[in-house]
């Protein structure tokens, strides 16, 4: 079986999957109960000065049927005494030895406060820091949160005062809301950190009351913007984390966060360099059950890919991860429609006709025959139609080899290469005029 | 007192359930659900408004050309119609519940009794409709929406034809059907019960249009010895006298033989069943698969408990003064199968005592009496088409 231990910038843990900051790591009783149940890690609810929270806290965001893909929070940190945060922590740690155990700390941006609050949380045992610089709402009105983490120079300047006095590794926990987040990690690298953690919640007003004019989650009435989460903002935490992961100047250890709610997802964040993973949103709408199939399902996969290591597959995307100009533009691709399984509904052809390329013929049904074909000609390979088809497999997108040698825009720019015959040129005037 | 069970056979969805199977339906482009209407509802259109909880403007999409979009709901033969063709199929799922979810919107409007339709600004123009059924007052409906004045004449005591009267209690009951044909009639359709029209000539001065819809006639005779007996009654009545009286009311025997195997004789051989028979048999001069009824309708019966029996064609009712048996034909010969009561139940007969003149320019059919006998959403279909030639004819002669 795959070997899921994990050692990241020096913290061990039994497999890769911590719990993130939040409301499932408040309490003792729950972390223990989630180690007990398999968790590797838990990065505690930011602790600081002690917080008044509002009621009503989360909103959330369905789709379809489907509940809660995408949820935010007015939440701020611990609403607990500092001490008793630490004295459980201590007990974690005394009761869980194996298992990573992570203060999440943030406090005003002052030398003195930041020492004090690192010497006493490295008193617990605690098995390292992350310093919440991400938290968009509330707690950044006060000047902490992700008003540290927006500003390159805060950001440096608070993991240097951390650095002055830790003997325990610093992780730095990055905002999405900034226009370019790798500015945000060169200067956490700056400042000493040990790694980073990406992404916190993303800045949203998850919907409105259109009987009240209410925004949610709504205090009576009135709501605050709050932290969206939840397997929504996946895809943008996949990029940050890549983008992170590549750039030269930062190369320390990431732990992937955000929408991570199956293996498949962690597995994708690790492809992409993530060294641990952190859930929260899962776990609040499925409970720490979810990590028996976190655990399972990669190692199958892992098993059955003959990755023995989650270190034989970390960072293996990132080098597919490339600029755009670094594209073959001689890289054809046409769809295919497996007439066999095709149920008719014809949402292909509609969504290619007046969504893209209007690459599909629509033929009549009463023929008895297909009803739908690819216009090769016009086809340009662009997922479309196998994106919105509802059974599996049956449109596929299929590579057409051309006599051409790879050209990118970079070349082809540069007046090098040729490009192969392409569909697009059929889309003129007169061609479209001629359906 | 027996307890009968009456209830819906297909109970409404609940709001969850209505939004996941909304959400499980494709959205087709030229859905072969829509094609399959007779009157080409655009079902994908409707339930992705129920998706998005605009239940009023779904309900827009049922009734605009299907006027009984409420009773077709819980009354269609679906597994033949939309369902039937419903992609899902395909993927060898089950289909999207069409018609539960065109009931989950329609209950909405109909329960708040959300006027989603307006009559016309007046024409001055008149038109005789006659019978209230499905086929008439579609017609009707249409007519008043484009401003026309109508008037529906109708020989029974309550509107609706064989919604309100003739559909098995567990689909439709008769108040149901009535709630419906209000709607209807509030949009200020004049109505005429208790007169049975003879001649349309009179109409036909009065009126710059008729529009007939009259159904069919009462059931076929057996024409075989004994079939006025006592206890031998034909499923329509049957059944009328079961939805228009309190339950316990209905006569039922012991022993119930239903001939026949449409889809009347279904309804009959369950309602019959309900409401206390011991036993409740089909009796079908020919083999299982023979029968016309659908066969969701056979397994409703067989559900049921009901009992078949197949090549077995009536030759008498037996009995002296009340009827105590049947004698069949069979293939291993005569049999003569005992029984209290006997519903009749092999098809209507055209309606007689009304001629309706052919190639008369002002005269207009649909519903059963111009197709022979189908379903309320065939009725729904003629009435809606029979509006509108007339609105072309009176607007543009």
């Amino acid at each position: 079986m795959a070997d899921l231990k994990t050692s990241f910038a020096g913290i061990e843990s039994p497999n890769p999957f911590w719990l993130a900051s939040g409301p499932p790591t408040n309490t003792y009783g729950q972390v223990a109960k989630a180690f007990d149940q398999g968790w590797g890690g838990a990065v505690w609810k930011t602790i600081g000065d002690p917080i008044i929270n509002v009621f009503s806290r989360y909103g959330s965001v369905d789709l379809g049927a489907t509940r809660m893909m995408g949820l935010n929070n007015i939440e701020l940190i611990s609403d607990r005494p500092i001490a008793d945060n630490l004295k459980e922590i201590a007990e974690v740690k005394r009761n869980y030895p194996t298992h990573a155990i992570i203060a999440s700390l943030m406090v005003e941006s002052k030398r003195e406060t930041w020492h004090e609050i690192v010497k006493q949380t490295q008193d617990t045992g605690a098995d390292g820091i992350e310093l919440n610089f991400g938290c968009p709402h509330g707690m950044s009105e006060r000047g902490m949160g992700s008003a540290v983490g927006q500003v390159p120079d805060y950001t440096c300047q608070i993991v240097e005062w951390v650095k002055e006095v830790a003997t325990i590794p610093v992780i730095v926990k990055l905002t999405p809301n900034v226009t370019d987040i790798t500015y945000i990690a060169r200067a956490a690298v700056k400042g000493g950190a040990d790694a980073l953690s990406l992404i916190n919640t993303i800045n949203s007003i998850v919907s409105v009351d259109l009987d009240t004019f209410a925004p949610a989650p709504s205090v009576g009435g009135k709501s605050s913007h709050g932290g969206y989460c939840g397997p929504a903002v996946k895809p943008i935490a996949l990029h940050l984390v890549s983008a992170v992961a590549k750039d030269p100047q930062v190369q320390i250890p990431i732990s992937g966060i955000g929408g991570i709610s199956t293996w498949r997802d962690a597995a994708e964040f690790v492809t992409l360099g993530a060294g641990t993973l952190q859930v929260c949103t899962a776990v609040m709408h499925y409970g720490f059950r979810i990590v028996e199939d976190l655990i399972d399902g990669l190692s199958n996969w892992m098993d059955e890919r003959g990755h023995r290591t989650l270190a034989d597959v970390r960072g293996r995307a990132l080098p597919n991860v490339t600029k755009w100009e670094e594209l073959d533009l001689n890289y054809h691709l046409l769809a295919r429609i497996d007439q066999d399984t095709c149920i008719k509904c014809e949402l292909c052809w509609t969504a290619c006709e007046d969504g893209a390329h209007q690459a599909i013929r629509r033929l009549p049904r009463d023929n008895g025959g297909p009803v739908v074909e690819i216009i090769e000609e016009a086809c340009v390979g662009c997922n479309l139609c196998a994106a919105v088809c509802p059974v599996q497999g049956c449109i596929t997108m299929e590579p057409v080899p051309n006599d051409f040698a790879p050209v990118t825009w970079k070349e082809y720019a540069a007046g090098k290469g040729k490009l192969a015959p392409r569909s697009e040129q059929f889309h003129t005037a007169t061609w479209s005029k001629s359906r | 007192m027996a307890d009968f069970d009456f209830a819906d056979i297909a109970p409404p969805l609940t709001p969850d359930y209505a939004l996941l199977e909304a959400n499980k339906c494709l959205f087709c482009y030229d859905a072969p659900c829509t094609i399959a209407c007779p009157t080409h509802i655009d079902v994908p259109a409707f339930i992705k408004k129920i998706a998005t909880g605009n239940l009023r403007g779904s309900a827009r999409v049922i009734l605009e050309p299907n006027p009984f979009g409420h009773s077709c709901a819980r009354a269609c033969p679906v597994e033949v119609l939309c369902e039937g063709a419903c992609v899902l199929n395909d993927r060898d799922e089950q289909p999207i519940k069409i018609a539960l979810l065109q009931r989950h919107a329609t209950d909405y409007v109909l329960e708040r009794k959300l006027k989603l339709f307006q009559a016309g600004k007046a024409t001055g123009k008149k038109v005789a409709v006659v019978g209230a059924g499905p086929a008439g007052l579609a017609c009707a409906r249409d007519l008043r929406r484009w401003g026309h004045a109508v008037t529906v004449f109708d020989a029974k005591p309550r509107p609706g034809g064989l919604n309100t009267y003739g559909i098995a209690e567990y689909k439709l009951k008769a108040d149901v059907a009535l709630a419906e044909v209000q709607d209807i009639l509030d949009l200020g359709v004049e109505l005429k019960l208790g007169i049975m029209v003879r001649s349309l000539e009179p109409l036909l001065e009065e009126y710059d249009a008729v529009f007939v819809g009259i159904g069919l006639g009462k059931t076929k005779k057996l024409g075989i010895p004994g079939e006025d007996l006592d206890g031998v009654v034909d499923a329509l009545t049957f059944i009328e006298h079961l939805k228009t009286h309190p339950y316990h009311e209905t006569r039922v025997g012991k022993r119930v033989l239903v001939i026949g195997a449409g889809n009347t004789a279904i309804d009959a051989v369950t309602q019959a069943k309900r409401l206390g028979a011991e036993q409740s048999t089909i009796v079908y001069r020919r083999g299982e698969d023979d029968m016309p009824c659908y066969d969701y309708e056979y397994e409703l019966a067989k559900r049921d408990g009901c009992a078949f029996r197949f090549d077995a064609l009536p030759k008498r009712v037996v009995g002296s003064g009340r009827v105590t048996g049947l004698e069949v034909e069979t293939p291993q010969g005569t049999e003569a199968i005992p029984c209290d009561m006997v519903i009749v139940a092999i098809g209507q007969g055209a309606r007689t005592g009304l001629v309706v003149p052919q190639g008369n320019p002002k005269v207009f059919v649909g519903g059963d009496c111009a197709n022979g006998g189908a379903e309320i959403v065939n009725a729904a279909a003629e009435g809606v088409a029979g509006a509108k030639q007339i609105h072309q004819r009176l607007t543009h002669g």
